[in-house]
């Protein structure tokens, strides 16, 4: 079983890296229940 | 004809004071801290002019060093001092604050900018002495008004503040009295963005040669909003800042599209000049205060200096096809659409991988790559990392996968085909196009042949979207002025792909009728 599965996760992306809906969709996949996911800019 | 880049301008603009006085990172702290301990050492880490004048990045920006040279400049740069450094450089100029502060004021038409009398007494001719700065605009510059004056604005909440060395020199004044667009903070915000664009302007037509008065249109490409409380974002900085530099000829519009907004620009300009619309156009964008120290709380606790204390600007001249500069190649555009996807791989594909095998070429055919163009000497401290690096990684690694380039000479492609960051994280400001000044220098001296500039933007910081977005370009030696007649090597190569292919679809009856 996933770690994520049924967890709730909140994912904070990195537009130079891997951005929010990315990871939410691997998360997804791996059981994760994304409550709240978005892409920040740190430059 | 492809459209020519006639020439470049780039600005900055040592602003120590207004890190502390207008900087979001600070203004932030200070609402919700105002006793922390990084707001009391914030000001033993400004830099003076003379350092930031020293410091490489700097230097490389304006046009006094080759961006190539920062790979043998130890890291972090900061440490360092560019021998030779001067105040002007081929592309343009590293302005003081108190001068630029006048400039300020020749920008502004509304009367919001309000200088001390002998602040501008004392400064004036220095600012007169810079030689894009024309009488015209020195002559803008008021006398001056009593402090008292000045400080019972800002003590009523009627104005910003303006500082030089810590002591209070002037105020930008609220243009309406209850207007939140047009409140001192927006107002300070806009004109110290069209007078730094104002500045990158005049040192681009300088630059490039042309008469300011042949421009025929202006595009903004900055990332500030300037209107009034029924059009927030109504525009247009770019006819302001042209009035101001004197290109009587021009009209023009702002883009937005966040950092991607400098590369859409270019396209548009390159596009509106081949169409035959206009003959010369000019690219333009100043700098953001809000930016100024964003990343100052981890510099100052990793004891750096504050880097991150210059506005940026930049400008660029785009003409009709002279037979000489470098030509922008408009079928080599590439474009991130709303059904790309974010995933990294699907960015690059879209920029780099895509506009090239459509044109028949490969990675490695471009020469240099200038994706986002940011100081790792600000990044790196802040954890976030080496923003160009990363980007090469991205695409050197797709060049693997597409088999352009062999997996063991992943490394040797990032360092022929990229460039060390040296732009400041003046958000649109480093974002591809901080390399066009040294690419048609590069390819006008034959070292290179093209060069691909990829802007990048973070739409989804405007929480309209999730999207992210991208455009890309690319810059190559003239053609000769000639229509392109014949049938090139690679156009044959594409050609003969694109053949095969349909060949091979229509064997296993995939054709689409």
């Amino acid at each position: 079983m996933s770690i994520l599965e049924g967890k709730k996760v909140v994912i904070i992306g990195d537009r130079d890296g891997i951005p929010g809906p990315a990871i939410a969709e691997c998360a997804k996949t791996a059981g994760a229940d994304v409550v709240f996911a978005s892409t920040e800019c740190f430059v | 004809m492809n459209s020519v880049i006639k020439g470049t301008g780039y600005v900055l603009v040592h602003v120590p004071d207004m890190i502390i006085q207008n900087g979001t990172t600070q203004t932030a702290e200070r609402a919700a801290h105002p006793d922390s301990a990084y707001l009391k050492s914030l000001p033993e880490h400004l830099r003076t002019y003379e350092d930031a004048l020293s410091y490489w990045p700097n230097q490389i920006y304006i046009g006094n060093a080759h961006p190539e040279e920062l790979r043998q400049v130890p890291f972090p740069y900061f440490r360092e001092k560019k021998e030779g450094a001067g105040r002007y450089g081929t592309f343009g100029e590293i302005m003081p604050e108190n001068e630029f502060l006048l400039l300020a004021q020749a920008s502004d038409v509304f009367d919001v900018v309000k200088l001390e009398k002998e602040f501008v007494a004392a400064t004036r001719d220095a600012f007169a002495a810079d030689p894009v700065i024309s009488a015209e605009i020195a002559g803008r510059v008021a006398a001056g008004t009593d402090i008292t004056d000045i400080d019972a604005y800002v003590r009523a909440g009627q104005a910003e503040p303006l500082f030089v060395d810590g002591k209070l020199v002037g105020c930008v004044k609220s243009a309406h009295d209850t207007d939140i667009n047009l409140s001192a903070h927006v107002m300070h915000e806009n004109i110290m963005s069209k007078a730094s664009s104002v500045l990158a302007l005049l040192h681009a037509v300088k630059q490039s040669g042309v008469d300011a008065g042949d421009i025929e249109y202006v595009i903004d490409c900055a990332e500030e909003a300037c209107g009034d409380m029924n059009q927030r974002g109504g525009g247009n900085f770019a006819k302001a800042a042209a009035e101001i530099a004197g290109f009587s000829h021009a009209s023009g519009a702002d883009v937005r599209a966040f950092c991607a907004a400098p590369v859409h620009a270019m396209i548009m300009a390159a596009s509106l000049v081949k169409a035959g619309t206009y003959k010369t156009v000019a690219v333009t964008a100043g700098g953001c205060t809000a930016k100024l120290g964003m990343n100052s709380k981890d510099h100052v606790k990793k004891e750096c200096p504050v880097l991150e204390d210059c506005l940026g600007g930049f400008a660029v001249i785009i003409a009709a096809n002279d037979g000489v500069h470098p030509e922008i190649n408009l079928d080599l555009v590439g474009r991130h659409t709303v059904g790309t996807g974010s995933s990294p791989q699907a960015v690059i594909t879209s920029l780099v991988a895509e506009p090239l095998e459509r044109n028949g070429l490969k990675i490695p055919d471009i020469d240099i790559y200038s994706p986002e163009m940011q100081n790792p000497d600000i990044t790196k401290p802040a954890g976030a990392g080496d923003v160009p690096m990363s980007n090469y990684k991205m695409i050197a690694a797709l060049a693997v996968k597409r088999g352009d380039i062999e997996r063991k000479d992943l490394a040797d492609f990032v360092e022929k085909h990229g460039l060390i960051g040296w732009a400041p994280t003046q958000g649109h400001i480093p974002s591809g196009v901080p390399a066009v000044g040294f690419a048609c220098e590069d390819i006008m001296a034959g070292l290179i042949r093209r060069v691909m500039l990829i802007g990048k933007g973070s739409l989804f910081l405007g929480r309209m979207t999730d999207l992210f977005d991208g455009v890309s370009l690319v810059i190559q030696p003239n053609s000769g002025g000639q229509e392109e007649t014949g049938v090139s090597e690679e156009q044959v190569r594409s050609l003969i792909a694109r053949a095969l292919k349909e060949f091979a679809q229509s064997l296993t009856g995939e054709t689409r009728g």
